[in-house]
């Protein structure tokens, strides 16, 4: 067991916590913050990727695009965010309705 | 097992537990905490993994940023009282999820612990002709050069975003100014933390822009840096935000992604789409990156600021 | 002007270039963003046209390579035969609905005046990179920014919408995510060029394909996933619902093509047998949604959950055996098909918008004889009808015919059925408004729209028949490049 396989299996978990999160919480700052978590347990595993034994120093590519997706992370959160205190202002709800799409008319 | 391993091991299992946490937990404002935490948790763990680079940027922007966001979305759900969590699913249903999910983070463990093992990826391939890219730092080259096309969309994503952000104003408030204005008293803490952190939060920008040709660092760091800076003086009342209908502050946002892509484009003309010649390369990237730090932080502190609540 | 004179433009370049500039500048000019937007628009649209005569001159697909770095290192640019049919079709619908909006169409307020046209660019800008892309990383950062532009233009609208629509917009992304960091786990490369030479992969890059197949399911509203699209395409304001439902939900599709046809990993049977019985869902349960809508977008809207299922059987009939003699034929009639009805959606809610500032809602009840004083608008809806039923002479209908042709070949008799089942079905919802509309009734449009707005729906109505009376020349410009060996068409 090495380092990166520590934090890659950490990365793995961490999609799972995220993924459950999204799946049974329906407030929509929890399932921004779930997104969130995916999002990192994501990278982790491709971090965890760039740095398996044999390599002499961590891969700077995967690095690279950890680093643009997390700025892209943090402007999707951003919308979300911001969209969500329209919602609550607009419905007074910080949830969404059931699925039935026609009603939404 | 070594104790450094072993303090991995440990680590990994706290982020698991904070994000646990965040996700599970019955009050909102403990599952924000709980979310920053396991942010820094994981920029420890980017640390470990050495990829210093990675760890600033999630301290700054995945657990510092994205925490202030939340931390404000919170106190305005609060204040229209959206804060209560409603009534879970069953118990069953929340297991049928737990089964699900587990299985899907074992078949990813599965399927990457499966992979072979001798991939070094392109580790070798940026070793080799980071000498002509113009700066020393092997991420940096990746961002601003290897995958320079990335990072120049990832700036107009920021852009587009505050854009998006921008669009959810309403029409009466257009072009007014984001957030509450803040008030501080005098010689409180916030207030000296004001006079402080301008000079201070500037040098470091500098720096970090200027040290991540050759070490950890680099734009996004350095515009965090700058644009924590900007919430700090907003919040201790030393500054106000400015109207998002002034084109000063609508150029600045535009500026560094527009001179980027202008480069990028001068060079297809050229015969290289976001060509850099090395000889030159590494004063061309220090210089893009010094306009994109200063449209990004403005970016980003607008993006956390969010819709304008109030006209002039 | 000569191939070579062509050649030494960076046209594929500027075709992702020109929008996001346009979008950089549309920002800062807030409500003058509009004329910005009408200067630009036609250059991009020479440029996207001039890309294709480039193509089809050479033969050959184009290739970059951003920073001049060699794939694996960079990040590789190409066009190929689908690349410029996609990129030529979205320019075409942005043309007309920047035309149609920026002419007086229902402008909202003094924010969507001043944020639409940085959000349409961006939309634009972030189409072309996704059909020029050739790295998986490159289209994972192309999708987010369609996303947040997408989503924003759903919530001038309904937030409601938007924020559905963010989250199945998000999950998919990350599950596609999920998917492209597995393949660097075991690749090493985001290129698929690269991945696609490497030969057929493992399992482990068969589930990894899966990921992204099925995070991209979610963002292209394919049933099960398509719960989103009706409120968001139903309640956005009528140029973004255009966009949205002609072209945005195309980009996963086109990703998908991109997967399992050009990497190809180790086709699973099952999977693209899934994919196929999902496309039939989609057909069987939008069109019957469609025919009980009683609001005219929303019929338009879940015609689309319909019609984009007709584009997942070209997995079931060429994915799995890419070998049989008409794999190709049925592979280009999908894509025909997808061209086809980007532009007749694009014309039928560019109608409905029309009808809705006429009438000033879109009841379907109260639309009784509005072809009396709309006469063009409504015309144009029943052409574009025609096509989205699959009649000849339209562009869908050499679409369907060469998948029919392909489904019956492979013996796919089930899915034959329901392909000209589905086709009846959208007969049926699409006769009702137009047959309400022509019917003799006292609907009396509160406002005069200009003719030179309601010409716009009509072009691009004609413009999807046109796709199938002069098929040959886009056939043709499809098999550039193509992945798929076999040769058996319309040639």
């Amino acid at each position: 067991m090495s380092t990166a396989l520590v934090y890659a299996l950490c990365g793995a978990s961490l999609v799972g916590v995220g993924l459950y999160g999204f799946i049974t919480r329906a407030h929509l700052l929890r399932r921004i913050l779930a997104f969130n978590i995916i999002g990192s347990g994501i990278f982790l595993l491709l971090g965890g990727a760039g740095s398996r034994q044999g390599a002499v120093s961590p891969d700077p590519v995967p690095q690279a695009v950890i680093i643009t997706g997390i700025v892209v992370a943090l402007s999707l959160t951003a919308l979300a965010v911001a969209l969500l205190v329209r919602l609550v202002e607009d419905t007074g709800r910080a949830t969404l309705p059931g699925e039935d799409a026609s009603r939404d008319a | 097992m070594n104790p450094a391993l072993l303090f991995d091991v440990a680590l990994a299992a706290l982020a698991v537990v904070a994000a646990l946490s965040a996700v599970a937990g019955r009050d909102l404002f403990a599952s924000v905490a709980f979310y920053i935490v396991y942010g820094i948790l994981i920029a420890l763990a980017w640390m470990r993994l050495g990829a210093v680079d990675v760890a600033l940027a999630e301290a700054a922007i995945g657990a510092g940023l994205t925490g202030v966001l939340l931390i404000g979305a919170w106190s305005q759900l609060h204040r229209k009282g959206a804060t209560e969590t409603p009534p879970g699913p069953s118990s069953a249903a929340r297991l049928l999820a737990a089964g699900a999910s587990a299985s899907v983070a074992v078949l990813v463990a599965v399927i990457f612990v499966g992979l072979p093992a001798d991939g070094a990826g392109l580790a070798p391939a940026v070793r080799e002709n980071v000498a002509e890219s113009g700066v020393s730092n092997p991420v940096t080259a990746v961002l601003l050069n290897f995958r320079a096309y990335d990072t120049l969309m990832e700036t107009i994503v920021l852009a587009v975003a505050l854009a998006a952000v921008w669009s959810l104003t309403r029409d009466e408030l257009w072009g007014g100014i984001p957030g509450l204005r803040q008030h501080a008293r005098d010689g409180g803490v916030l207030a000296t933390f004001g006079r402080l952190l301008p000079p201070l939060g500037l040098l470091v920008g500098v720096y970090l822009v200027w040290a991540g040709s050759s070490m950890p660092g680099g734009a996004f760091q350095a515009a965090t840096v700058l644009a924590a800076v900007w919430l700090l003086l907003v919040m201790s009342g030393a500054m106000d935000e400015p109207a998002i209908g002034s084109t000063a502050i609508r150029l600045t946002i535009v500026a560094g992604p527009a001179l980027f892509l202008a480069y990028g484009t001068g060079g297809a003309f050229l015969g290289t789409f976001l060509g850099f010649p090395a000889d030159v390369a590494g004063m061309l990237i220090v210089a893009i990156e010094y306009v994109l730090t200063v449209s990004i932080a403005a970016t980003l502190a607008l993006l956390v600021a969010g819709v304008p609540r109030r006209q002039e | 002007m000569t191939a070579s004179g062509l050649a030494a433009l960076p046209l594929l370049e500027l075709t992702v270039v020109l929008p996001l500039a346009g979008l950089l500048l549309a920002l800062p000019l807030g409500h003058h963003g509009a004329r910005a937007t009408l200067a630009l628009a036609p250059i991009i649209l020479l440029v996207t046209a001039l890309l294709c005569i480039e193509i089809m001159w050479s033969g050959a697909p184009i290739e970059r390579v951003a920073g001049g770095w060699d794939v694996p290192l960079g990040i590789a640019l190409r066009a190929d035969g689908i690349s410029g049919a996609f990129l030529l079709t979205t320019a075409l619908v942005a043309c007309a609905v920047a035309v149609f909006q920026a002419q007086g169409g229902q402008d909202g307020g003094a924010t969507r005046r001043s944020t639409f046209w940085p959000l349409f660019l961006a939309t634009w800008g972030a189409l072309n990179a996704v059909f020029v892309s050739g790295d998986l990383f490159n289209l994972y950062v192309a999708l987010e920014l369609l996303t947040l532009a997408a989503v924003a233009m759903v919530a001038y609208g309904s937030t409601e919408a938007a924020m559905r629509y963010l989250l199945f917009a998000l999950s998919g992304s990350l599950v596609f995510l999920l998917g492209v960091a597995l393949i660097y786990a075991g690749s090493g490369t985001f290129d698929i060029g690269l991945l696609g030479s490497a030969g057929a992969g493992d399992t482990a890059m068969t589930v990894a394909a899966a990921f992204m197949t099925a995070g991209l399911l979610a963002k292209a509203a394919l049933f099960p996933f398509h719960a989103w699209l009706p409120p968001a395409h139903g309640n956005a304001p009528t140029p973004a619902s255009a966009l949205l439902s002609a072209l945005v939900v195309k980009a996963p599709f086109f990703i998908l093509v991109r997967i399992w046809f050009d990497i190809g990993p180790e086709t699973s049977g099952v999977l693209m047998q899934l994919l196929g019985y999902l496309g039939v869902a989609a057909i069987l349960y939008g069109s019957l949604l469609a025919m009980r809508q009683e609001r005219l977008k929303l019929v338009i809207a879940y015609s689309t959950v319909a019609q984009l299922g007709y584009l997942f059987l070209v997995f079931p009939l060429a994915g799995a055996a890419q070998d049989l003699p008409w794999t190709a034929g049925t592979w280009s009639g999908a894509i025909f098909h997808a061209l086809s009805h980007a532009l007749a959606k694009a014309a039928l809610f560019l109608a409905a918008g029309i009808v809705i500032e006429a009438v000033g809602h879109d009841r379907l009840q109260g639309l009784a004889g509005l072809a009396r004083d709309l006469p063009m608008t409504v015309f144009a809806f029943g052409i574009a009808a025609v096509s989205i039923m699959g009649l000849p002479p339209s562009g869908a209908f050499i679409g369907k015919y060469l998948m029919l042709t392909g489904a019956l070949a492979g013996g796919h008799v089930f899915l034959a059925i329901v392909m000209i089942g589905g086709g009846l079905l959208a007969a049926a919802y699409l006769f009702r408004p137009l047959r309400l509309m022509l019917l003799a009734g006292e609907t009396q449009p509160a406002k005069a729209i200009a003719r030179r707005r309601q010409v716009v729906p009509l072009l691009l109505a004609l413009a999807a028949v046109g796709l199938g009376i002069a098929a040959s020349l886009p056939y043709a410009l499809l098999q550039i490049g193509r992945s798929l060996t076999a040769t058996e068409g319309i040639e």
